[in-house]
């Protein structure tokens, strides 16, 4: 009997292979080592700090680059902290005549603000080819071209590298790339407006890039820009049109982090293009991590910068955070990891198994995985499953700045306009969408209703009665209660469409809300939507289509309801509040008002409220406006306010120093590993389950042993 | 009126191909050689009892393809105040006959997901009460479901009996009906072949009739066994469970059938034409017409098919998005989107059915009574429908049923994919994409992907099985040696 | 024979210019350049001189198929289409909307794809021809109906229930291998092992019926029926009369698909995060990213006019009577 012995042999060998964690996604040299482990969903499309303007960009470009300032990883609220700079900038303004002004001067009178940045010396750059140097000062690879990067096919492929310090240039060399031609910044028409001459220079670079050959260098250094200059080697100068109080909060973004002119002479010598060799693919930067592998398709690799300036962990925060134990490394070498490997996960299922089988150290919970992760508690509060404590696991959470909203188009006849028949139809649908059920359904609670615009941690939102939105909620027993629908359909009728009908012709009223298709559990969605609609007797009908049909029919102001969100930049109530702003109406000049709400009371406290700041003398009066202009909008209604998303992140025992943070990025640096505790439990919670492959073999005995019986009596049958 | 008749394209196409079926049969039984070929399929057990399978399927799918939007309430307010008569409002929602009939699977909707035939709700939440000293209570429990046993009141510990008698009753019915069903069977025999009873028992069970009579009968018994106990339980449990927004799952398989249908036989209607008239066109013609329609042909079929479909439905999307005012309804919009799928599916997919009708023409124009009739003169046209067309029709009935199977298949992969049917529109691929993520959960929701795989496969199983029975029957080669 | 090769890939001409006019002409009505623009630069804060500007830059400022303004060829050449297909004939596929070169992309996703279509085809076609021969060998026994039934029943189940079904049983419950995901080199094969194993499973059934009729017809042949009267055994008769002379009806299906594996399968590439060619191409048809869209298309024709004229060529070994004219 040879064969079933050959079947015996390769089961052992199979078994004795199986010993434990066969399923571990990382090579086994990896086992062992300091390195964290991270998931990204959408591949990075950009990393030039002049266009990446996405989060699934911004998770590897904050870690590399570093703009002058960055948030404090444990205060809340946000604070700016310098990062290169010597301090946060303070401005000085000027009026028209070039006089300096104080401080408090009023927004009206100021020409010009002024912002002197002062960088740390003896801050160095990655080690990169770029940089390289021959004896004589003149770089190695100056003069490439598509022979001589034959078998050159990744920036680790060039034998040579340097570094060198960072100086003032490099960071008014990457201001002037945001005018560059041949680059898309999301931000160039912004700030070209703010920025003295950066738009006029962007007019010059185009002309300039027309005599040019295609395709060769564009040396910004032979332009000047007006409202940008080197005071000395360490110091740089902007100047902004007006006042910008909330300028400094772009100066914490990649956008404003060094490029050297070097690094973008190098990757624009012919033929590197053509091999990837690009800003875009390849960045460049004085931060606490570089690139080393950049396959988006299914790995980043970020290590160690050997030549990192050096910072230390924080040692004040929050009240809790002593308890939460994230002050236990107060004032350690930062980064604490060697290596982060980012694995691109597209689907949620394997995520989420991934993480818990211990293969990611942190993770995102999605909606259907959180009945597992997380209990709701009496009155509220979230608590870890006791599957999830067994493992150690800890759960960080916190509202993201962002808002979620149901807009009216205002412009539409029916639901559009501040008429009082409108206004209450509005109205009486804010309350008949019953958005703290949309939360427990399809968010399982990861959100809170949003009662303004103002997500919770920004400058002006309430806690409590103050906060709540009168015209949706009653304050009952010390927290809101939604009113009944009976309100809302009394509002209905006042609005002169009793029980959903036309007091005058008796028409049904008919809604039509446009959304984007795509994602999922749509179906569903949609269905309680249309429910809630009928609870008032309103006929809905849902148009979906693809985002950019979407764009287009609310850029055309040809949409009655419409689905957005909003994502903060920065974390100030003017990056919220401007959504509304009259000015700024979609229809009208393109702006970012999508419901083309426009409402003069409102404008004139947008427009006071948006050049103050929330903190001095002044702070108190800009609450005031804050909550008055927020007043205006519960009642006009031209958003029904959706919910603030929560963000949900477990972490397992052994990754440390991890806070939930939504606007600081470059957080990769904070983060410490207990590498033998990760082996020891990985081990624990790997060990594969070998019973089926015992069963699969006996399977196919089961299959073959009938068929060979058969085949032997042929045989004979057959030799008879 | 208390409703208004809405007409979909899709429900024209339906019934247009219900009535095509028609006249088919009757032509083919005036056909001798249709009329043999179609008496093998009926000898064979196997083809018959999934046809018996697919009627009820076909059955559901044509109850749901009469489609109307109910009148609404005269508005109450305006009534009392005795305004002049108002014009008859009808709902956005587009019903169908079907939906009439499960209307209380339609509108018991949960909260969320519950179990299959469960009380309660399938995950614990906070709930609050008032308690007797009038102070907030909260507790937290599995809340009671609004809908599911909702009969039984507070005494849910009863569940297991009442679930128990409806069962039995259901069975007793079933067994009862079948006996029926299955005594006038045999008496419809006994009077047909003019035998006794007795005898027409024995030939039905002992498969001595020309007519697989035993499998039909056993499949009807089966299925009623299936279906009334289904029946009794749906209408105060869900017997599938509910989904996410606590709908009905029965519900969605239900609705899902029709899609299904659509899918797999009106796309039919748009390769049909082409192949056949192209195929015959190229292979009877040949010369430059032959050498155009091979090109068109590898052109198509050398794009990659999913690329194609996916341009193709991307830019019907377009279209459809365009033009809102083409449609009162959301159900029209979902329904030219499903009737576009079927078309792209057509156009890729008629190009091998093309290919075979081609050879099997180059083949049959080269026979001696073809030759002879060009000889007379005979024109084109006429010896194409006389003699060209009627030799195909074994080719075409096999690729036909052969074909809709793997369309059925092909629907819940593109709409897993994105370019399938409009996600408004319940179907097989929609209910999998929405299922999927639930397998992950923890306690696993496994009772929506159970619910729509069951159904699918029993569908897609009886398609595959009957279109073997078919085959068989049609194909000369196989038919010839049986 | 070689001026048969050349002639059929003279013939592939047409069918290739066709192929680029019908994808270039759907992918145009669906989307405009500005819709392309807006896509690639992102939701927020983008103006029209951004979209002005990306789409001068890329070309996509000229009009579709027929350039008014131009005089002389130029009405057809300064095109988009032109413009933007002519390049491809020269294996020069551009750059994908996001600044990377195709080509190279390209190259380094066929190796992932490969590793799976690759084992997956052999395996399947190594299964599926053993487990039909061993029905055939029993034909119209008990063991043959069981397996036919069974076949059935293996095509009537969606791919997709395959694939969660192996990914929950073999990764989730058993942790027999890694649920999803891809590594390089040696690396890679216990990543490869469920997605080939789901892929040779749910093959099964459609195949093996397919294999088993084709064997049957060869079996109720005169030769074989002459070979069995010499005296040879079933096995000697199943292997080198039948299993030959149905080689013909299995070459015309299995061939062309060869070169088709280099285009991977979107739906396991997908489910399994491996970073081959059908997850590219997902990606781009979500992306709406024209270019890649247009050269796997354009791959894909090429790959399926070869596999037609492969097939042509392997009837030649199989059966030398086959002659070119």
């Amino acid at each position: 009997m040879r064969f079933p012995r050959l079947a015996l042999l390769s089961l052992l060998l199979m078994l004795t292979a199986c010993a434990s964690e066969q399923n571990d996604p990382y090579p086994k040299a990896e086992r062992g080592k300091n390195i964290l482990y991270s998931a990204f969903t959408d591949r990075p499309k950009h990393l030039d700090p002049v266009q990446s303007y996405s989060e699934d960009e911004i998770t590897f470009t904050a870690q590399i680059y570093e703009p002058p300032l960055q948030y404090h990883y444990l205060k809340r609220p946000y604070t700016l902290i310098p990062a290169t700079s010597e301090s946060v900038p303070v401005p000085r303004y000027y009026d028209a005549e070039g006089r300096e002004l104080p401080a408090d001067a009023p927004a009206a009178e100021i020409a010009r603000s002024v912002y002197d940045i002062r960088i740390r010396p003896g801050i160095r750059y990655q080690p990169h080819p770029a940089f390289a140097t021959d004896g004589k000062g003149q770089p190695v690879y100056g003069d490439l071209d598509a022979g001589k990067l034959h078998g050159i096919d990744a920036i680790a492929d060039f034998a040579v590298t340097g570094s060198r310090e960072l100086v003032a240039d490099d960071y008014i060399y990457q201001i002037k790339r945001l005018a560059h031609p041949r680059l898309h910044s999301p931000i160039f028409s912004m700030m070209g407006e703010r920025i003295i001459g950066l738009r006029e220079l962007g007019s010059t670079l185009r002309e300039a890039d027309r005599e040019l050959p295609p395709g060769a260098w564009l040396d910004l250094d032979r332009f000047s820009l007006a409202g940008v200059s080197r005071l000395d080697r360490y110091t740089y100068r902007i100047e902004l049109r007006g006042k910008y109080p909330q300028f400094p909060y772009w100066l914490a973004m990649p956008f404003f982090a060094p490029v050297p002119r070097e690094v973008d002479r190098f990757y624009s010598m012919p033929g590197m293009a053509e091999k990837n060799l690009t800003l875009d693919w390849y960045p460049v930067g004085t931060g606490p991590f570089m690139l080393t592998r950049n396959d988006p398709n299914s790995r980043m690799v970020l290590e160690r910068n050997p030549n990192f300036h050096g910072e230390t962990y924080p040692c004040v925060g929050e009240p809790g955070d002593a308890a939460a134990g994230l002050l236990d490394d107060c004032g350690k070498a930062l980064p604490f990891i060697d290596k982060a490997v980012f694995s691109r996960e597209k689907e949620a299922i394997p995520y989420w198994n991934k993480f818990l089988q211990g293969y990611y150290d942190a993770s995102g919970i999605s909606s259907d995985s959180f009945d597992q992760a997380v209990r709701l508690g009496v009155g509220g509060d979230v608590r870890l499953t006791d599957e999830m404590r067994e493992k150690g696991i800890r759960l960080l959470t916190s509202v993201r700045p962002s808002v979620f909203y149901m807009g009216f188009n205002m412009l539409d006849p029916v639901v559009g306009g501040l008429s009082e028949q409108a206004t209450k139809l509005r109205q009486a649908l804010s309350i008949a969408i019953d958005q703290e059920e949309f939360i427990s359904i399809f968010m399982n609670g990861r959100g809170i209703a949003a009662t303004s615009p103002l997500p919770p941690g920004i400058f002006g939102y309430l806690e409590g009665e103050a906060g709540s939105n009168p015209v949706v909620y009653d304050w009952v027993d010390g927290r809101p209660r939604r009113k009944s629908i009976e309100e809302a359909k009394k509002l209905l009728a006042e609005a002169g469409w009793p029980n959903g009908r036309n007091a005058r012709t008796g028409e049904p009223l008919v809604l039509n809300l446009d959304t984007t298709s795509g994602g999922m559990g749509e179906k569903s969605r949609l269905d309680w939507l249309t429910r809630q609609f009928a609870k008032l007797d309103i006929q809905l009908v849902v148009r979906s289509t693809d985002f950019n049909r979407f764009q287009e029919k609310i850029r055309k102001g040809a949409v009655q309801l419409y689905y957005l969100g909003w994502n903060a930049d920065y974390p100030d109530p003017e990056n919220f509040l401007f959504l509304l702003d009259g000015t700024d109406g979609k229809v009208a000049v393109g702006g970012e008002n999508a419901s083309n709400y426009v409402n003069p009371e409102y404008d004139r406290l947008f427009e006071r409220m948006k050049n103050m700041e929330s903190d001095g003398p002044r702070g108190a009066e800009r609450l005031a406006i804050i909550r008055e202009a927020i007043a205006l909008l519960q009642h006009d209604a031209p958003w029904i306010f959706g919910f603030h998303p929560k963000s949900y992140t477990l972490g397992h025992s052994w990754l440390h120093n991890r806070k939930s943070t939504d606007v600081g990025n470059n957080i990769l640096k904070y983060q410490r590993i207990d590498v033998a505790g990760r082996e020891r439990l990985r081990q624990q919670w790997n060990e594969p389950v070998l019973w089926p492959l015992l069963a699969a073999v006996l399977l196919l005995v089961a299959v073959i042993l009938p068929a060979a019986v058969g085949y032997r009596r042929r045989e004979r049958g057959t030799a008879r | 009126m208390a409703f208004l008749p809405v007409i979909l394209w899709s429900d024209v196409l339906i019934w247009l191909l219900f009535a095509t079926a028609a006249i088919f049969g009757w032509l083919s039984v005036r056909n001798p050689l249709w009329r043999t070929a179609w008496q093998r399929v009926g000898r064979s057990r196997a083809g018959m009892a999934s046809a018996t399978v697919l009627v009820v399927f076909v059955g559901v799918g044509l109850l749901d393809s009469i489609h109307y939007r109910p009148r609404l309430e005269e508005a109450a307010a305006s009534a009392a105040s005795g305004t002049s008569r108002q014009p008859p409002a009808y709902a956005v929602e587009v019903l169908s006959v079907l939906d009439a009939i499960l209307t209380p699977l339609r509108t018991r909707n949960e909260k969320t997901y519950s179990e299959p035939l469960a009380t309660r709700a399938y995950a614990k939440e906070s709930i609050e009460s008032r308690g007797a000293d009038g102070q907030l209570q909260q507790s937290r429990d599995y809340p009671r479901l609004k809908h599911g046993g909702a009969h039984l009141g507070t005494d849910e510990t009863q569940r297991d009996a009442d679930i128990g008698q409806r069962l039995l009753r259901a069975l007793a019915l079933a067994t009862l009906l079948w006996w029926a069903l299955a005594a006038a069977t045999a008496a419809g025999l006994a009077r047909a072949e003019s035998c006794t009873h007795e005898e027409a028992w024995r030939r039905i069970w002992h498969n001595e009739s020309d007519f697989a009579w035993n499998a039909v009968l056993a499949t009807i018994g089966v299925l009623l066994l299936v279906v009334l106990p289904l029946a009794a339980l749906s209408f105060n449990y869900h017997v599938f469970g509910t989904d996410k927004v606590g709908q009905d799952v029965f519900y969605q398989v239900l609705k899902s059938v029709r899609t299904a249908l659509v899918i797999g036989l009106v796309t039919t209607l748009v390769t049909l034409p082409l192949a056949i008239f192209l195929g015959v066109l190229a292979g009877y013609f040949r010369g430059w017409v032959d050498d155009l329609i091979q090109y068109l042909y590898t052109t198509l079929s050398s794009i990659p098919g999913v690329l194609l479909i996916a341009a193709a439905v991307l830019m019907m999307q377009v279209l459809i998005d365009n033009h809102p005012q083409w449609f009162a309804t959301a159900a029209e919009r979902a329904d030219l989107r499903l009737l576009a799928l079927c078309f792209i599916l057509g156009v890729t997919s008629w190009t091998g059915l093309c290919r075979l009708l081609r050879g099997e023409t180059l083949k049959l124009r080269e026979l001696e009574y073809i030759q002879a009739a060009q000889a007379f003169g005979v024109a084109d046209l006429r010896i194409i429908g006389r003699h060209i067309l009627p030799n195909l029709m074994h080719i075409v009935i096999i690729a036909l049923v052969m074909d809709f199977s793997s369309l059925v298949l092909a629907e819940a992969v593109l709409s897993y994919v994105g370019i399938g049917v409009d996600p408004t529109m319940i179907s097989f691929g929609t209910m999998i994409n929405n299922a999927r993520m639930e397998l992950a959960r923890e306690p696993m929701v496994w009772w929506s992907l159970a619910a729509a795989f069951v159904f699918m496969f029993t569908l897609v199983l009886a398609a595959n099985l009957l279109a073997d029975a078919v085959r068989d029957a049609f194909d000369p080669r196989i038919a010839g040696s049986a | 024979m070689l001026a048969y090769l050349v002639r059929r890939l003279l013939y592939a001409l047409p069918i290739l210019i066709g192929v680029n006019v019908i994808t270039f002409a759907l992918f145009f009505v669906v989307n405009t350049p500005d819709d392309m623009a807006r896509m690639q630069l992102g939701v927020k804060r983008v103006t029209p001189e951004a979209i002005d500007k990306w789409k001068a830059q890329r070309g996509y400022d000229k009009p579709l198929f027929i350039n008014d303004a131009a005089s002389g060829s130029a009405v057809f050449t300064d095109t988009i289409f032109f413009s933007k297909s002519a390049r491809m004939f020269a294996g020069d596929f551009g750059r994908a909307e996001d600044g990377r070169d195709i080509a190279r992309e390209i190259t380094s996703r066929m190796g992932p794809s490969l590793a799976i279509a690759l084992p997956t085809f052999v395996l399947g076609l190594l299964v599926t021809v053993s487990f039909a021969l061993m029905l055939t060998f029993f034909r119209a026994s008990y063991l043959d109906f069981w397996g036919v039934v069974l076949c059935v029943a293996m095509m009537s189940i969606s791919g997709l229930f395959y694939i969660i079904g192996g990914q929950f049983l073999i990764s989730k419950l058993w942790k027999l291998v890694p649920i999803s995901g891809y590594g390089s080199g040696l690396d890679a094969w216990k990543f490869v092992i469920l997605p080939v194993l789901i892929g040779v499973i749910s093959g099964i059934g459609s195949s093996t019926r397919w294999y088993r009729t084709i064997f049957l017809e060869e079996i109720s042949r005169d030769y074989v029926r002459t070979a069995r009267a010499k005296g040879l055994s079933e096995l000697v008769v199943l292997f080198r009369h039948v299993l030959r002379n149905a080689m013909i009806p299995i070459l015309t299906g299995v061939v062309v698909v060869i070169p088709l594996l280099f285009m991977g399968s979107l739906l396991t590439e997908s489910f399994f995060g491996i970073p081959g060619l059908g997850s590219y191409t997902i990606d781009a048809i979500n992306a709406q990213d024209f270019a890649v869209v247009r050269a796997m298309v354009f791959i894909g024709s090429v790959l399926y006019i070869v596999g037609l004229i492969l097939t042509d060529l392997s009837y030649t070994f199989v059966d030398p009577r086959i002659r070119f004219n």
